[in-house]
């Protein structure tokens, strides 16, 4: 890693998580919602391989596949749900899913 | 020797006829009521037999009841002197008097009702008498008292009879409440309940301490046994059948606060203001409802005012320290004051309900057996020689003259009254010519044969039964007086209440009237009862009433415990209001909120430096 500073990578996640985060709250597709959340996952993966890297220790390896594991089932379970709620709604429109309020 | 199956018999009764008992003949029920107490007596007499002598107290241990630091109560049964006298006069007029009842209760309704509640409280009584330790005695206390309310009450379609078991067992409440403070205070200081460690150790106690254990126990006892200021329940008692009163309220469960009293002897003796207080509150009741008694029409009520005159006297007898002449007085009660509540049951049954003296009068002729056995509990009661109450009344009143003259010319008046009350209502329903309407019939074999041996028993149970020569060892005999005039004296007054009692109602039956007329306004005071029920009603009763109404429904229930319940329900609703409003149903306010939480922890953890 030499050249390439620490602070690089950290950046580099931050600016993912914060444009998932900025998907999540902004968008109304519920599918770029989804994408959004994938997105904040893999850049707290990002740091958790960088400071792996950097500390020498494997427990960011670990915790990064478990984060992936982690994503994929909620790719499973959530694509079924979306595919579910457009069958009963016809819309992918994530403001007009609310019938759990009352 | 198993004294254990001296309750559990009628217990047995109890329970077959409580749950079968309504599917069941009458006459299985009466065999198995009946039976029960019979093998209980019997089993009485056969423990006795097998204890000896008694010299020394025969305790048998069942079980641990309670364990709790250094409080441990047992299920605990003794017998000693004292107790072997009460499981007589218990199981053996108990016999009789269930006898009796098989005939008395024969046309009327709650046959197996009636009778599993009497087989109750025989079982609480054993359980009383057998207690070798306060708390095991509190019980049975407890359980007469129960058996009493159900019995008062058992004709519970009327409102009369209802209410009278309601007062019996309010008042007793009262009583119970100070029973109940002395049980404790015996726990502070004794750090036990059984009777003999509480005794040995009540040398070594202040008498300040047992002077207020004893004054509570007075108050229990009071209680229970009708005394001043509580005795108001036992009059109205009188709305439970016959039978009852003569076994619950005339020869056992009213008895019991004098047995507690001559039980607690060692504590007491040592506490001579409370016994002063027992002496005092015995003298005056026993003054008291005699002269209430005098003017009853109620042929009931008049011996319910007698029977608490009578049980003043065993309070005086154990007041002035004579404890044995007080439960002699409670066996020689027993057996004539049974025998005047069984026949006047009898008369009662004979004129189909009529409880009225002044509609009675020349029975005499028409039930001759009845007329017979009253006059034996009559001329007991009255103290004549050499019968049963002459024994035990003259030892009380012997007692009162050592300890304090007074207290003996009290006696000796109420004496002079107890004859003239008795004898008026003997005079009044079986003398002169009949009042009433009805054809009045003797009653049956198995009503008369109860009121004989009763009768036989008041004769001579006295001379019989030498109680406080029996009950020496436990209570030492008082100094023998060679005086005989308070002897004579109060036989003088006995037979004047007597002849009195001839002169006014059946010599000259106007002169009660004219008499009335002319002290009217104490007549009036008297006849009403001196107005204590009215008085308790007003200074006790409606206070309470109408304070639970307005202080403690309306103020405390409604405002306080309502309002914090009802307080707490509509915060809880208002906060939900407000939090509702989060819960808008779109994800993305939801994942915002979310956001703000996340940046609020960072700034928390990284500015202000963790949350420490």
């Amino acid at each position: 890693m030499t050249g390439v500073p620490l602070s690089w990578y950290l950046i580099l996640s931050a600016v993912l998580f914060s444009l998932g985060v900025a998907g999540f709250l902004l968008r109304r597709n519920v599918i770029t919602v989804f994408m959004s959340i994938e997105l904040m996952l893999n850049g707290v993966n990002l740091s958790f391989i960088t400071f792996s890297y950097q500390l020498r220790q494997v427990n960011g390896q670990i915790f990064s596949f478990l984060v992936m594991v982690v994503a994929a089932a909620e790719a499973a379970v959530g694509l079924a749900i979306i595919l579910t709620v457009f069958k009963n709604r016809a819309t992918l429109n994530i403001d007009d899913v609310s019938s759990m309020k009352d | 020797m198993q004294l254990w199956l001296i309750p559990v018999f009628p217990l047995t009764g109890f329970l077959l006829n409580g749950i079968f008992g309504r599917r069941w003949s009458k006459a299985v029920i009466h065999t198995i009521a009946v039976g029960s107490v019979l093998l209980s007596f019997a089993w009485v007499l056969k423990t006795l037999a097998g204890l000896g002598d008694l010299s020394a107290a025969h305790t048998e241990q069942y079980f641990t009841w309670i364990q709790s630091g250094i409080l441990h109560v047992g299920m605990d049964f003794t017998v000693d002197r004292l107790t072997a006298v009460m499981l007589l006069v218990v199981t053996g007029v108990g016999l009789v008097i269930h006898i009796y009842s098989i005939g008395y209760m024969a046309h009327e309704g709650g046959y197996q009702r009636f009778f599993a509640y009497m087989n109750l409280f025989m079982f609480f009584m054993l359980i009383l008498v057998l207690a070798a330790n306060y708390l095991v005695m509190f019980v049975g206390w407890e359980g007469v008292g129960l058996c009493s309310y159900l019995l008062i009450g058992f004709y519970f379609d009327k409102k009369f009879a209802t209410n009278a078991g309601n007062k019996a067992f309010i008042v007793n409440r009262i009583g119970d409440f100070g029973f109940s403070l002395a049980l404790f205070l015996i726990v502070v200081h004794f750090g036990t309940l059984d009777f003999g460690a509480v005794f040995t150790a009540a040398g070594g106690k202040s008498e300040g301490t047992l002077t207020a254990i004893a004054l509570l126990l007075l108050v229990g006892a009071c209680g229970k046994s009708a005394q001043l200021p509580l005795y108001v329940w036992l009059p109205d008692a009188m709305a439970g059948p016959t039978p009852v009163s003569a076994l619950i309220h005339a020869a056992t469960m009213v008895t019991a606060g004098v047995y507690m009293v001559a039980r607690s002897a060692a504590i007491f003796t040592r506490a001579p203001a409370a016994m002063e207080a027992v002496a005092i509150v015995g003298v005056a009741t026993a003054f008291f409802a005699a002269t209430i008694g005098m003017l009853q029409n109620d042929i009931k009520k008049v011996f319910a005012y007698s029977t608490v005159s009578q049980l003043g006297y065993m309070f005086l007898g154990a007041g002035v320290g004579a404890f044995s002449a007080g439960i002699y007085h409670l066996v020689t009660h027993a057996f004539f004051k049974a025998l005047l509540f069984l026949a006047s049951g009898s008369v009662i049954h004979a004129l189909s309900g009529e409880q009225d003296l002044r509609n009675m009068g020349g029975l005499g002729k028409k039930i001759p057996w009845t007329f017979a056995t009253m006059l034996c509990a009559g001329v007991a009661i009255a103290g004549v020689p050499p019968f049963a109450g002459f024994y035990s009344k003259d030892a009380i009143l012997a007692a009162a003259n050592n300890h304090a003259p007074w207290m003996y010319w009290v006696g000796v008046i109420t004496a002079g009254m107890t004859a003239f009350y008795v004898f008026r209502a003997i005079f009044m329903a079986f003398l002169g010519e009949y009042r009433g309407k009805g054809h009045p019939h003797e009653s049956p074999a198995v009503m008369l044969v109860p009121l004989v041996i009763l009768g036989a028993l008041s004769l001579v149970g006295g001379y019989l039964f030498r109680v406080p020569g029996y009950l020496a060892p436990l209570f030492p005999l008082a100094v023998e007086s060679h005086d005989i005039s308070p002897m004579l004296i109060s036989v003088a007054f006995g037979l004047g209440g007597i002849a009195l009692a001839w002169v006014f109602y059946v010599v000259r039956p106007g002169l009660p009237d004219q008499l009335a007329a002319t002290f009217s306004g104490l007549y009036k005071l008297v006849y009403n009862k001196y107005f204590v029920d009215e008085i308790y009603g007003a200074v006790v009763v409606t206070p309470v009433v109408s304070g639970s109404r307005e202080v403690l429904w309306k103020g405390v229930d409604v405002a306080v415990i309502d309002g914090a319940v009802n307080g707490a329900g509509n915060r809880a609703r208002g906060i939900g209001g407000v939090l509702k409003l989060l819960q808008s149903g779109n994800i993305r306010s939801y994942a915002t909120w979310v956001l703000l939480g996340g940046v609020v922890l960072l700034f928390v953890m990284g500015v202000m430096g963790g949350l420490r």
